[in-house]
């Protein structure tokens, strides 16, 4: 029986991380960073739940002793107070306020630690122990540079497992926040200034990311993805992306050439594949293997026309102009959509 | 003015030009209450557009118009007049005054903030209201088209004008008007609570002015003080308003905690547990509210040392706070508990506002609070301590006063399906809310997808919102219904303060004469101690009572003029505008006005009727 009262806590812990989907739940953390922020969280919860036991305890002891009963008139004691009393509750709460502040203060500087061992950047097989991102938020889709690969993709962001990942965090227009809970907590993208966090992920996955501070009527749709390959698929990911193989450079199918002269007409102010192409959209190099369209739509041909025919409606007051007929006849749209699901860097033809 | 001159005008001039802070305290209740019933409806609309993944009651951008209108109207037009509304008529009472110290302020201030609040308001209806979320946030806000951010800065620098003067007429009247006896360690908590309040109040709205004024100069001149591309910095902005929003908090849930105070003294049958320690703790939360604004700000880059300064400073609130909860539960240890509706809404009160005290120290931690921050743990958090907090204060206030104000109290089987109603329904709406953030949905988000987990717990949230809507329904039936239980009856509650010494209806001199106050708790010491009378501190004489005047809404007016020459930059109206207001203020300042005396014979008569 008395190790019962062991088992509370224990057990909302247990109902907690059964909540919410993998790769998106903080509940559910999959790397270092959020399993540290959420074994804080378990502690201060612990804590928490230690005060509301007992003052729930008082309170619903003292509403059943001292309940009115029929017939009652009796005048209470006046009583003016109990230095003891008030003297217990006020340390007690300071103590158990230590026992949380000191391991959040320790977290705290870890967390704001982005330093790297400048002499051991390139480990004894000579894969780099942390990669750098720069993370440029944009109304509403994301940006992400790696300075030392020379290349720049668009709302996917490649990760090598068990790997420093340092994010440099900066935003083109106004406020945002890089948040991707299961594998860290957030920083914001602050126009003007430029924030520092790091983060690991030993497992391959997807991991999904949010915004989450509002930056306009398509806030709510400002997803992006984390994608963590094992170290070498990510090497071959950063070299094909800094120079694209064939398929992506000359497309091959006679359709998706045809879509290639419909993007150089009407996206290539904008977009980019390869090093070809403007810088105010995402970056297309491998739009073919995107997890998902414009952020959040699966990205199926019908999805992909109605998206680029009215962009407006899919992500109001995003920057991208909406294409209709006139701008671009169903011909040519099928054929950029073929060109568009061929740019794929990873799977060789 | 004669006194009969003064008895005898019309019912609408009167209201409109009184300057009784009993009347004024009713219209800023009344003024509360609109707006609390308009942001209850941005709410429920909000709650309906959530209810399904991908749903399109609304559109995105009309969501962002209503959160942030949501969250302006409940915290500048509803909870702070709705408790500026208490402390007007109650605070005079409490501590054994006629008055405030300025009635012509005090006027003043009441139709700076209502037309403040309609001016805001007007925005839904020419283009849209505002859109960057209560906290405007720059450069979303100095950028957002349209007008709607324009009709945001001026509706709140008005309306915030309106509640500086109250804050400053509050703290002159505390100071300066206690009835003979009444000691700063004899006050009754409430008036204690609002004391502090208006401390707050005059040292944060200061900071949110300034943060308005840029902002106003940046939309409408040009000015470039949030502008990155000319050497703005946007992080400006977000410190002047958590400098004022933070003790923002506590302005509106320290008057909760003196109506708490009250009510659970009163419903106890014991005097208040730990007296001074309750005062120093609320002068304690007053002080830190304003050491800890940057714990808003742990995400935006300020560095570790800085988070870890402000995570502890936050922490630390959590001394003095726990100190009230266990002293107002030793106050109901060994007492008498009545269970009436008013203290129902208080004893709600102690366990949903822990909830939302623990869920505070929780978002303190700062490392973790990366994780918590611009989540729905966050809005679960601050609506459990604003409802569970201030809103269940108002309530259960309401309940509490109402016989005083009103001459009738509400109906007790209706107000306790009301709090039940409203009880479980609030917890329904918020508690799930906690999870939803660990789960990943951010907060402001118009929508969210299917197949991430956060559906079935959005579904019950609403239908809490339902049940919320439906007990609020209620208490206005309560209202209506219970208006034919007029009784008039001074002291329905065997109360402890001084506003139960006064007849019901309260005349409008208050007291006939100034009481002598022996005690805490003085009136509750004269029944149980002396001879169940307050003493008199003065003879009976002819009471000076100052004259009513049309001038406080013509100065709000000009304002509001103004406030339309600068939004369309229609400078002729402007000027048209300041003209009228300080025109009102010329006027104000030369005319001679003496005021009237009441006589001592109408005195006596009204004694002998009471």
């Amino acid at each position: 029986m008395k190790y019962l009262w062991r088992l509370l806590p224990l057990s909302l812990i247990l109902l907690m991380s059964g909540c919410g989907v993998q790769n998106l739940s903080a509940l559910d953390p999959q790397g270092p960073v959020a399993e540290m922020q959420y074994s804080l969280i378990q502690l201060s919860l612990y804590i928490m739940i230690f005060v509301l036991v007992i003052v729930f305890a008082i309170y619903i002891f003292v509403l059943y002793r001292f309940r009115e009963r029929p017939g009652d008139t009796h005048i209470p004691k006046q009583v003016h107070g109990n230095r003891t009393l008030e003297t217990i509750w006020t340390t007690i709460p300071i103590l158990l306020l230590l026992m949380l502040a000191i391991p959040n203060v320790m977290d705290t500087f870890t967390l704001a630690d982005v330093s790297v061992n400048e002499e051991g950047e390139e480990s004894e097989d000579g894969e780099m122990d942390h990669v750098v991102v720069e993370v440029m938020a944009h109304q509403f889709w994301w940006e992400f540079t790696y300075p030392d690969y020379d290349i720049t993709a668009g709302q996917d962001m490649y990760i090598p497992t068990d790997t420093r990942i340092i994010i440099e965090l900066q935003s083109s227009d106004v406020q945002h926040s890089f948040w991707v809970p299961a594998l860290a907590g957030k920083q914001d993208n602050v126009p003007g200034i430029q924030n520092d966090m790091w983060f690991e992920a030993p497992e391959e996955g997807v991991y999904m990311g949010k915004c989450t501070e509002l930056c306009g009527p398509s806030h709510w749709l400002m997803d992006f993805k984390v994608i963590a390959v094992d170290p070498d698929t990510f090497e071959t990911w950063a070299s094909n992306m800094a120079e694209p193989p064939s398929n992506v450079t000359e497309p091959e199918g006679e359709v998706a050439v045809d879509g290639r002269g419909v993007f150089e007409q009407s996206c290539i102010s904008c977009h980019a594949v390869g090093d070809d192409g403007g810088n105010i959209g995402p970056n297309l190099t491998n739009y073919g293997e995107r997890e998902v369209l414009a952020g959040y739509m699966d990205p199926t041909d019908e999805n992909l026309e109605a998206w680029l025919r009215d962009t407006q409606e899919y992500k109001p007051g995003n920057e991208m102009p909406n294409f209709d007929h006139e701008a671009i006849n169903d011909e040519e749209m099928a054929a950029l959509i073929e060109y568009l699901n061929e740019l794929k860097i990873l799977e060789e033809e | 003015m004669s006194y009969e001159k003064a008895q005898s005008k019309n019912v609408i001039w009167d209201w409109l030009t009184t300057v009784d802070h009993k009347k004024i305290g009713i219209m800023y209740l009344a003024g509360g209450a609109f707006f609390f019933a308009l942001g209850g409806l941005e709410a429920i609309l909000m709650r309906i557009q959530l209810m399904f993944p991908e749903f399109t009651f609304v559109q995105a951008q009309t969501f962002n118009e209503l959160l942030t209108m949501h969250g302006t109207t409940m915290i500048f037009l509803a909870a702070m007049p709705l408790l500026f509304g208490f402390m007007n008529f109650i605070i005079p009472l409490q501590i054994g005054a006629r008055d405030v110290a300025f009635p012509f302020l005090n006027a003043l201030g009441f139709w700076l903030f209502l037309f403040g609040g309609i001016l805001l308001n007007v925005s839904w209806f020419v283009g849209g209201a505002p859109d960057a979320g209560w906290t405007a946030y720059v450069p979303l806000s100095s950028e957002s088209p349209g007008h709607g951010l324009d009709y945001y800065v001026l509706g709140l620098q008005i309306g915030g004008a309106g509640t500086l003067i109250g804050g400053i007429n509050f703290l002159v009247t505390i100071i300066n008007m206690r009835a003979p006896g009444m000691s700063m360690m004899r006050m009754p908590l409430f008036t204690w609570s609002s004391f502090v309040a208006s401390m707050l109040i005059l040292f944060a709205f200061p900071a949110l002015t300034i943060g308005l004024l840029l902002l106003m100069l940046e939309r409408l001149f040009g000015a470039t003080y949030f502008a990155v591309d000319f050497g703005g910095n946007v992080i400006i902005w977000q410190h002047l308003f958590w400098i004022f929003g933070h003790p923002e908090v506590y302005i509106l849930i320290l008057p909760a905690f003196g109506i708490f105070s009250e009510v659970l003294a009163t419903f106890a049958k014991k005097r208040l547990f730990g007296y001074s320690a309750m005062v120093f703790a609320t002068l304690i939360i007053g002080f830190l509210g304003f050491m800890v604004w940057a714990h808003h700000m742990f995400t935006v880059g300020m560095g570790p040392v800085a988070n870890a300064i402000f995570a502890v400073a936050t922490m630390a609130i959590a001394v003095p706070t726990g100190i009230k909860i266990f002293n107002w539960l030793l106050t109901l240890w060994g007492g008498r508990i009545q269970f009436t509706t008013a203290n129902l809404f208080a004893l709600g009160f102690l366990p949903s506002f822990v909830m939302g005290g623990v869920t505070g120290v929780m978002l303190a931690t700062s490392a973790a609070n990366y994780q918590f921050h611009d989540t729905y743990f966050v809005v679960a958090h601050f609506h459990y301590v604003i409802i569970g907090g201030v809103v269940f204060g108002l309530f259960s206030g309401t309940f509490y006063w109402w016989p005083k104000m009103f001459g009738y109290r509400l109906n007790e089987t209706l107000g306790k399906w009301f709090f039940w109603l409203f009880l479980i329904g609030f917890h329904l709406t918020f508690f799930v809310q906690h999870f939803l953030g660990l789960m990943g949905m951010p907060r402001r988000v118009a929508s969210y997808l299917p197949g991430q987990g956060l559906d079935s717990m959005n579904f019950i949230s609403t239908m809490g919102a339902f049940l919320m809507t439906v007990a609020f329904i209620l208490l206005l039936v309560c209202i209506f219904v219970s208006t034919k239980n007029r009784t008039n009856v001074a002291d329905p509650w065997d109360g402890r303060t001084l506003e139960w010494t006064t007849p019901t209806p309260v005349p409008e001199y208050n007291f006939a004469q100034t009481p002598l106050v022996r005690e805490l708790d003085a009136y509750w010491h004269e029944k149980y101690e002396g001879d169940g009378k307050m003493k008199a501190a003065e003879p009976l004489e002819d009471i000076h009572m100052p004259n009513g005047t049309i001038l406080p809404v013509v100065m709000s007016l000009g304002l509001v003029v103004a406030a339309f020459g600068l939004i369309y930059l229609v400078h002729p109206l402007t000027i048209v505008g300041f003209a009228i207001t300080f025109g009102a203020m010329f006027v104000r300042s030369i005319k001679e006005d003496h005021g009237y005396h009441i006589p001592v014979e109408a005195i006596k008569r009204d004694k002998e009727e009471g």
